[in-house]
């Protein structure tokens, strides 16, 4: 199956002569909660490098609780998630490299947009001065150099999110985990938010995994689309979206892009069917 | 005791200038009104004495009063100050382990709800008569401890659980997750408690000079306690009105402490325009 996976997914040229290591490798992941609520259930999927990956499904499906045991918060009840090339730490963990972004900005509200920013190397025990270009840079990539020192209660929720994926680039990381970033965002703000994510994940090819139960905002950012049944969460279908990058408006509009949304709204419909939801 | 005027949300549309000036101008009218009706009424001083006698037995006993007021200032300083730090520690023990909170917190409890005038004398025997300051700081420092402690532990759990999740991603310490973290979300909460305390630690010291009586130095308890004895009621009130302008300048002082750390950042200390 990981096999069929790779053939249809366009994934960056390997590397090596042979096919290369997939980034991470979840088999028969399953999470029964503390309460007894089972949230998933059997979910096997490979994710290569440099893939744009979203994960949709209806609510409660357990999308949300897969990103999280991606990131290592909470441990599986079942199964197995493997980081196939990373290296490993002292503890025998791999080293993931991951940066996060949660649906809310998530900011400390008595520090100031670059002292967030800077947090997560200054956990790493980097110091100010080294740090200093780096929060640069990534306050540049978000477009909020102006605004190091405001607090985040002066920025408007667009702003306050691009602070909050400042602070998950500023690692560098290899993988981006977003937890429906732009969800709470109005419209406008959030179609500019998507075409500065995926300028981003152009020029940096890290991997992005992306939760979100917007089947328009899925077609539009991913390459790779996996639908998600209501709980107990399991994966239904994988849909490769083959449209060409970089989209901008204007694929908004186009044929191609209604035809994807068709068919992903089809593989969601029947992975809803059965649910109490859906009637 | 306090005047709260200044803090309540109520008055925020006034200018600064009238919400001081309206309380001061009122009080002298009020001070005004006294004076008259005690001078018509001709109400005995040992009743009730007129502001001008209040305001010359201040004058007489000034050096007295004075000395008075820094033994209990310092009382109430220095409880205020050991119940801050033992309280913040302790509310750090607890945010650690959870064991340890369940099986420490009742006993801070039953420290709080005990009257402390019935452990006074108790303590008076355990650090003797000799020491009678120790026990007013050992009393003041009850009474003020526990606000301290459980405005701490509440606020350094109430961390956002997202925030929390992002140390736990990047693989925080327990002493970077206090830091970063824990310490600043508590502020407000530390604050708030800090207010109570101030002015509990000032009841505490003058509660236990009244129960426990003076230490080496003679507090301002112990003066209204002996100018009740000698009938002296015009110092007695000059004593009660020193204790008054204490307690609202810690109030005032804490006030603004508060103000200065949380202006920028928390909901409470944030001017709004609408």
């Amino acid at each position: 199956m990981d096999d069929v996976q790779l053939r249809t997914i366009p994934s960056p040229p390997p590397t090596e002569r042979h096919a290369p290591l997939p980034l991470m490798r979840l088999s028969k992941v399953g999470k029964i909660y503390q309460n007894g609520t089972l949230a998933l259930t059997d979910v096997d999927l490979t994710i290569a490098d440099g893939e744009f990956v979203s994960l949709l499904g209806p609510s409660g499906c357990g999308k949300s609780t897969l990103l999280r045991l991606i990131a290592g918060l909470g441990a599986v009840s079942g199964g197995e998630i493997g980081w196939p090339q990373a290296a490993r730490d002292a503890r025998g963990d791999p080293i993931r490299n991951l940066g996060f972004v949660f649906q809310e900005p998530t900011l400390m509200p008595w520090a100031t947009v670059i002292e967030n920013v800077y947090l997560p190397l200054k956990i790493a025990g980097v110091s100010r001065r080294d740090a200093a270009p780096r929060l640069e840079e990534a306050l540049k990539m978000v477009r909020l150099e102006g605004f190091a020192t405001a607090y985040p209660r002066e920025l408007s929720g667009g702003m306050k999110m691009r602070a909050s994926i400042a602070r998950a680039l500023v690692v560098k990381p290899r993988v981006l985990l977003m937890d429906e970033p732009f969800a709470a965002l109005d419209e406008i703000t959030r179609f500019r938010l998507n075409n500065d994510l995926l300028r981003l994940w152009q020029e940096q090819r890290w991997t992005v995994i992306f939760v979100t139960h917007s089947v328009f905002e899925s077609v539009y950012l991913s390459n790779r689309i996996v639908v998600m049944s209501a709980r107990p969460g399991r994966v239904i279908d994988d849909l490769p979206i083959g449209a060409p990058y970089p989209r901008g408006d204007a694929f908004r509009t186009s044929t191609p892009y209604n035809d994807y949304c068709r068919l992903v709204s089809g593989a969601l419909n029947r992975a809803m069917a059965g649910t109490e939801e859906d009637r | 005791m306090t005047d709260r005027s200044g803090s309540s949300s109520g008055s925020q549309g006034l200018p600064l200038s009238v919400r001081i000036a309206v309380p001061i101008v009122l009080g002298i009218v009020l001070l005004g009104v006294w004076e008259a009706l005690v001078r018509y009424l001709a109400v005995p001083k040992y009743v009730l004495p007129a502001p001008s006698l209040i305001v010359g037995a201040l004058w007489d006993g000034f050096p007295t009063l004075m000395g008075s007021l820094w033994v209990t200032l310092s009382v109430t300083l220095s409880a205020f100050v050991i119940a801050l730090v033992l309280g913040v520690f302790i509310a750090i023990l607890f945010a650690q382990s959870r064991l340890f909170e369940v099986s420490l917190f009742p006993y801070a409890v039953i420290l709080q709800v005990t009257p402390i005038v019935s452990i006074a004398p108790l303590v008076l025997i355990w650090v003797g008569l000799d020491h009678i300051e120790q026990a007013l700081l050992i009393l003041a420092t009850i009474v003020a401890f526990f606000p301290i402690l459980s405005n701490t532990t509440l606020g350094l759990k109430s961390v956002d659980h997202n925030l929390q999740n992002l140390l736990d991603l990047y693989q925080a310490s327990r002493w970077q997750r206090l830091k970063e973290l824990q310490f600043p979300s508590a502020m407000p909460y530390l604050l708030g408690g800090m207010k109570i305390s101030g002015g509990l630690a000032l009841i505490g010291a003058v509660v236990a000079e009244f129960v426990a009586g003076a230490g080496t130095g003679t507090g301002l308890a112990w003066r209204i306690v002996e100018s009740g004895n000698r009938l002296d009621i015009p110092r007695m009130f000059a004593a009660l009105m020193l204790l008054s302008i204490l307690g609202i300048s810690i109030f005032f002082g804490l006030s603004a402490l508060e103000y200065v750390l949380l202006h920028k950042w928390h909901e409470s200390a944030l001017r709004r325009e609408n």
